[in-house]
């Protein structure tokens, strides 16, 4: 309690000069017995090194003369020093290691470990070499407070020189510590054989039930950190049988009551991992019952510790739906939650909607479209649009929502609107109709080029339904050329499929269209795609017809989920930033440790992977929901190579592409669905497509998470739920509400 | 595990940092706070964890100061986060207050206390009242004593031994927050008991304590029949001083407490409860140039509880003037800084219902729609950054109060036995029960 209340140290941050310290440490005379002078001077020092004055590396020797002086407070002062500038000067630093050779036999436990932990921190040839010995052995040191210390100390040598570590016997010594008699020694020696582990291919670490069932055993005894540590570790045990995981899972599942939240969400980790080795189905609803009050309670916790639960239940939503079944309002959004709270709330009410709570929902999601921040309202405008699309029998109530959020006029929300009322009428064709009306009272404020093309396309679509179509097309070519090349596309289809339904009233557009298309235009998306226009159309207007006014494949608002083997894999990193970020591990650290589920004989296989096989996944795929600027839109994306799927398997996936690419694709694809009966077509569509699918390799957002543009490879998706404005290092910083081409939130 | 650790001004210039592994170049904080006013312009709030160029940055900010970690792993987060929590409360209990000018005040002490809390990246002891034993100013003048306590390994190492006190006593306080979402239409969206039980334990040497509740699983488990209301807990979480397995088996809740002040459980109840004061809203608005709100609170309690310090704090738009009020209990007053106006209730007793009238005029012609600076507000509101909570963000009456003598989940303690075999004292344990509004929120209806 008395500790150093009042401080006032800051009086001592002033730039010093090295002469002067020099001087200052030095001046102590005989009769200052404690030191007072020379802990005034270390301080202004230290206080200079913390403002980075590097010139502070000057006075190396007259600190190493400090370092002996028999006083706690000096000699931390001085280590810090060491530590901090030892890199700098190697040479004199190396005059250290007498001292700190010297306190490591010191009576008092508190030096011993002080003098080892300073000089394991120093990466220098020297200092390593000289710590290997000591290091041996502090390990069997009579107290556990240097044990344990020695214990990290190993993982620390390994990093500064991974060969010498393996060379010696250090790794064996350190796992003799885990039968230390300490929790926290093993709980030490386990986190530190941890991250050896992590980043050695070399060792392995196996651990037993009976290794698993020490562990275990000492839990309740070890400090919440070491806890944590154990829990981690035991992500390495592999069951052999289903009791064995049962009875584990069983006991560990006290820490669920733990106060620490990561203690408790690592727990959690934990169990859904065992969950795959046990065969009783009735055991693990029990198991999954207890998971769920403890995932939301901490959603009462502090907005970081929310936002890392609800990261995690989309996780556990998709891999174990039972642990929150239960109750959707729990995430409903508080007025004052942060932004990426709501937004995270907002897609587990998305996914955990159904047609029993629908009404509950949209009651919900309306008053979220009516709220101040701009990409919330959409998202929430977004997700209505979505579940029309999944629940079916809710269609009509949310398309009424829709129109009410319309009529409001707001412009983003106007936008959106059209947005996913375009994926409606896809989703439901000749139904619906009757709102574009309603639509095209606001085709003033659509400004966005999603919301054009969109427009667009229920113009194009329903050409021969609207009266003044062509009007409203004309309308909007007026500014063809100043127009993004997404919009330049959707208008080029639309004219199209004007000229095919009513030809009297698009002769004179088409010629003026596909001539800008042609010969006005430096891009190849459209320029490639007019000229096949212009060829089927010069054709056989009947084919012509058939291909572009062909049967569309239906979409489905159900691909929001991750691949089976990224869920996999991110269930064995509850509670890790992968889960944050929701990607795939090595997409954002490249040197992790790859991890998924061991084999054993009682792995249960997930019903995922069954699933697999038997469809032979064509790619693991996704999709964010709630984009920011994509939209799914008629094309299917799955494809491989260049060729399309054929229809059968085309038929629930929603496109992630830009919507340009995705645009230009669809009448190709349109046209396999109709199968070819005319050769030359397809050879013509066949290349066509070929180029768009090279065309959208270099289109991928490019070098989006630390580098690893790599990663992205085409028909590699997956689930990218945290919308790029989180995520700095990303292109799609430029510009929210879908202005920002290609580089959305999906990152396929 | 952390790379690094930072205390950085809002302005993002690092005050301290600890490096303690060496494999993050520092010079990546400067990096943070461009980040940071990046995300800030794409959003209102930027999440705890973002990464750029494999570096990953984990941050939390409290009063005028944030703290950092930065890691290259893909470390467990929750575990990072919550350590950088456990520094704001270390650094409290050392300091006072955590602000930017206590860094500089204890940088010395600060950085002792960085290598002590934290190994190659990995939290050790984060319990202050351990970390104090060893880790003080004045323990330098007394160098010889500086040992590392026992705690620091021990099985129990939250308490350090030879604890004395002359009187020996135990203070409980068992306070629940509710926390509400009422719907425009007065439906309960939500509704929560959040409970704690908090104590001040004033004890010597090493007691053996035994708290019984009337938890209902508890007398299940044991066959026990009780008179009087047991209550369910939906989800208990326990200081890491009681024994989860003993409680897991027969929810027994057995511990050897901490010294002084701490939190010893806090418990979640799910159950459906009403509004304890239920507020009801009608919204008029009179062609634009004059909003009228009449509202309504009913104490939806026993007669014989009270309510203190009710305020029920009414969002209105930002630019109203001229507010009168009427009220037949209270005072009412208009606070343009939070675009609200506030109605304070001193006393308001069980069963109570009160009324009262507001009438603020609007400067300007505006839509039917605007008030509570709702949804036009919007236009592009948030694009710069402004979608602060509270101002323009479409906010809901807010009601506040404290009833004390009250549970709202009717938690009660049965028990709390205390043994210290060697010492064998006596000891005198008291209990004190409140509520508190939580987070109570109902939502504005539409102006008619």
């Amino acid at each position: 309690m008395s500790a150093a209340q009042g401080g006032g140290d800051s009086k001592l941050f002033a730039r010093g000069k090295v002469a002067e310290l020099r001087l200052e440490l030095n001046s102590g005379s005989k009769k200052d017995k404690n030191f007072t002078q020379k802990k005034i001077a270390l301080k202004k020092i230290v206080a200079n090194m913390t403002m980075s004055n590097n010139d502070m590396v000057g006075l190396f020797p007259d600190i190493v003369a400090c370092m002996a002086i028999q006083s706690l407070e000096i000699k931390k002062m001085c280590f810090l020093y060491l530590v901090n500038y030892a890199r700098m000067k190697p040479d004199i630093a190396v005059k250290a290691i007498p001292v700190l050779e010297h306190d490591m036999e010191d009576p008092n436990p508190l030096v011993r470990a002080l003098a080892l932990r300073t000089m394991s921190y120093i990466h220098v040839r020297e200092f390593v070499e000289a710590t290997v010995p000591l290091v041996k052995h502090l390990l069997r040191d009579i107290d556990p407070y240097v044990r344990k210390t020695a214990a990290f100390c190993v993982a620390k040598l390994y990093d500064h020189d991974r060969h010498m570590v393996e060379a010696s016997d250090l790794i064996d010594r350190l796992n003799n510590l885990l039968r230390d008699d300490n929790p926290t020694v093993v709980a030490s020696a386990l986190a530190s054989l941890m991250d050896i582990w992590e980043r050695s291919d070399a060792i392995k670490l196996t651990i037993d039930y009976s290794n698993a069932s020490k562990m275990v055993a000492i839990l309740a005894d070890c400090s919440e950190w070491g806890q944590t540590y154990i829990l981690e570790a035991l992500m390495s045990y592999v069951p052999q049988e289903s009791g064995e995981a049962l009875l584990l899972a069983e006991r560990i599942a006290p820490r669920l009551s733990h106060s620490n939240s990561s203690v408790v969400l690592t727990c959690i980790r934990v169990i859904l991992y065992l969950m795959n080795y046990i065969s009783d189905q009735k055991q693990i609803s029990a198991l999954c019952r207890k998971l769920s009050p403890p995932l939301v309670t901490l959603l009462a916790k502090g907005p970081e510790v929310q936002y890392l639960a609800l990261r995690n239940a989309l996780l556990i939503l998709q891999r174990r739906p039972e642990v929150l079944r239960n109750d959707i309002r729990v995430f409903f959004c508080k007025y004052n939650d942060p932004i990426y709270v709501k937004v995270t709330k907002l897609e587990l009410i998305f996914m955990l909607a159904n047609e029993k709570n629908i009404d509950e929902v949209l009651t919900e999601l309306r008053e979220y479209a009516t709220e101040i921040d701009v990409h919330f309202v959409r998202k929430a405008v977004r997700a209505i649009g979505k579940l029309a699309i999944k629940i079916e029998p809710a269609a009509k109530r949310c398309i009424n929502l829709l129109l009410e959020l319309v009529s409001t006029k707001v412009t983003y929300i106007v936008q959106e609107a059209t947005v996913v009322i375009r994926n409606i009428f896809r989703k439901y064709p000749n139904q619906y109709e009757s709102i574009i009306g309603t639509l095209c009272e606001h085709l003033d404020s659509l400004d966005e080029p999603e919301a054009k093309a969109a427009m667009v396309w229920v113009i194009g679509q329903y050409a021969s339904r609207i009266e003044n179509s062509d009007a409203l097309l004309e309308d909007f070519l007026y500014s063809f050329a100043e127009e993004p090349v997404e919009v330049q596309l959707a208008l080029l289809t639309a004219t199209v499929k004007l000229f095919i339904q009513r030809p009297t009233k698009g002769q004179d557009l088409v010629p003026r269209v596909l001539k800008w298309a042609t010969e006005e235009t430096d891009n190849p998306d459209l320029r490639d795609r007019a000229y096949m226009y212009w060829r089927l159309l010069s054709t056989d207007m009947e084919s012509a017809k058939r291909i572009v006014m062909g049967e569309k494949p239906a979409i489905t608002a159900e691909s929001e989920r991750l691949d089976p083997v990224t869920l996999e894999e991110m269930c064995l990193n509850v509670g890790t930033l992968a889960t944050v970020y929701l990607k795939p591990v090595q997409t954002v650290f490249r040197n992790a440790r790859p991890r998924k589920l061991p084999d054993s004989p009682c792995l249960q296989r997930p019903d995922y992977l069954d699933y697999a096989t038997a469809h032979q996944l064509p790619n693991p795929k996704s999709l964010s929901q709630f984009g920011q600027g994509h939209q799914p839109s008629d094309f299917d994306p799955r494809v491989p190579g260049s060729r399309p799927a054929p229809p059968s398997s085309a038929n629930n996936t929603q496109s992630q592409q830009g919507g340009n690419l995705a645009q230009a694709v669809h009448d190709a694809d349109a046209y396999f669905t109709q199968q070819a009966n005319q050769q030359a077509a397809v050879n013509d569509a066949d290349a066509y497509f070929a180029q768009q699918m090279r065309q959208m390799q270099i289109q991928q957002p490019g070098d989006s998470f630390g580098g690893d543009a790599g990663h992205y490879g085409y028909g590699q998706g997956y689930v990218v739920s945290q919308s790029s404005a989180y995520q700095p290092g990303m292109g799609g910083m430029n510009g929210m509400g879908g202005m920002n081409g290609a580089q959305g939130d999906l990152l396929l | 595990m952390a790379s690094a650790i930072f205390f950085l001004d809002l302005k993002g210039k690092t005050l301290l940092a600890r490096n303690y592994r060496g494999d993050i170049p520092m010079s990546a904080v400067e990096k943070f706070p461009i980040l940071l006013s990046e995300a800030e312009e794409e959003s209102s709030a930027v999440p705890p964890c973002f990464s750029h160029e494999g570096i990953n940055y984990l941050y939390i900010r409290h009063n005028n100061l944030y703290l950092l970690a930065l890691t290259k792993r893909n470390t467990n987060a929750a575990e990072i986060l919550l350590f950088l929590h456990k520094i704001v409360e270390v650094f409290t209990e050392y300091f006072k207050a955590l602000e930017e000018e206590s860094i500089r005040d204890n940088f010395v002490i600060i950085y002792e206390l960085l290598d002590e809390m934290m190994d190659f990246g990995y939290p050790q002891t984060t319990e202050s009242k351990i970390l104090q034993e060893y880790i003080t100013q004045e323990s330098h003048k007394l160098e010889i004593q500086a040992r590392p306590p026992i705690a620091v390994t021990n099985a129990v190492s939250w308490r350090s031994e030879g604890i004395r006190y002359r009187k020996n006593e135990v203070f409980l306080d068992v306070i629940e927050s509710l926390n509400l979402l009422v719907s425009a239409n007065g439906n309960v969206l939500r509704s929560e008991i959040l409970g704690a039980i908090k104590m001040k334990c004033y004890l010597s040497g090493m007691p053996e304590l035994r708290l019984g509740l009337n938890d209902k699983v508890m007398f299940e488990t044991t066959g026990r029949t009780t008179r009087g209301k047991a209550i369910e807990m939906e989800d208990v979480k326990f200081h890491q001083c009681v024994r989860l397995s003993r409680f897991e088996n027969d929810r027994t809740i057995s511990f050897i407490p901490p010294d002084g002040e701490f939190e010893l459980m806090s418990y979640r109840l799910n159950t459906q409860v009403k509004p304890l004061i239920w507020v009801e809203c009608v919204v008029e608005s009179h062609s634009g140039s004059r909003i009228e709100y009449m509202l309504k609170a009913r104490a939806q309690f026993k007669r014989r509880s009270t309510a203190n310090n009710v305020e029920i704090i009414v969002p209105v738009p930002d630019d109203a003037d001229t507010p009168r009020f009427r009220t037949n209990v209270g005072s009412v007053h208009y606070a343009p800084e939070k675009s609200a106006i506030v109605w304070k209730i001193k006393q308001f007793g069980g069963g109570k219902e009160f009324l009262m009238r507001a009438e603020l005029g609007l400067p300007s012609v505006r839509g039917d729609d605007e008030h509570g600076g709702g949804m036009t507000g919007g236009f592009g509101g948030s694009m710069g950054g402004v979608g602060a909570p509270g101002k323009g963000a479409k906010r809901p009456i807010q009601v506040k109060f404290e009833i004390p003598y009250f549970t709202t989940s009717g938690i009660q303690v049965r028990y709390l036995k205390i043994t210290e075999p060697k010492l064998q004292y006596p000891s005198l344990p008291w209990v004190r029960y409140i509520t508190q509004s939580g987070d109570i929120a109902v939502r504005l209806p539409d102006a008619v």
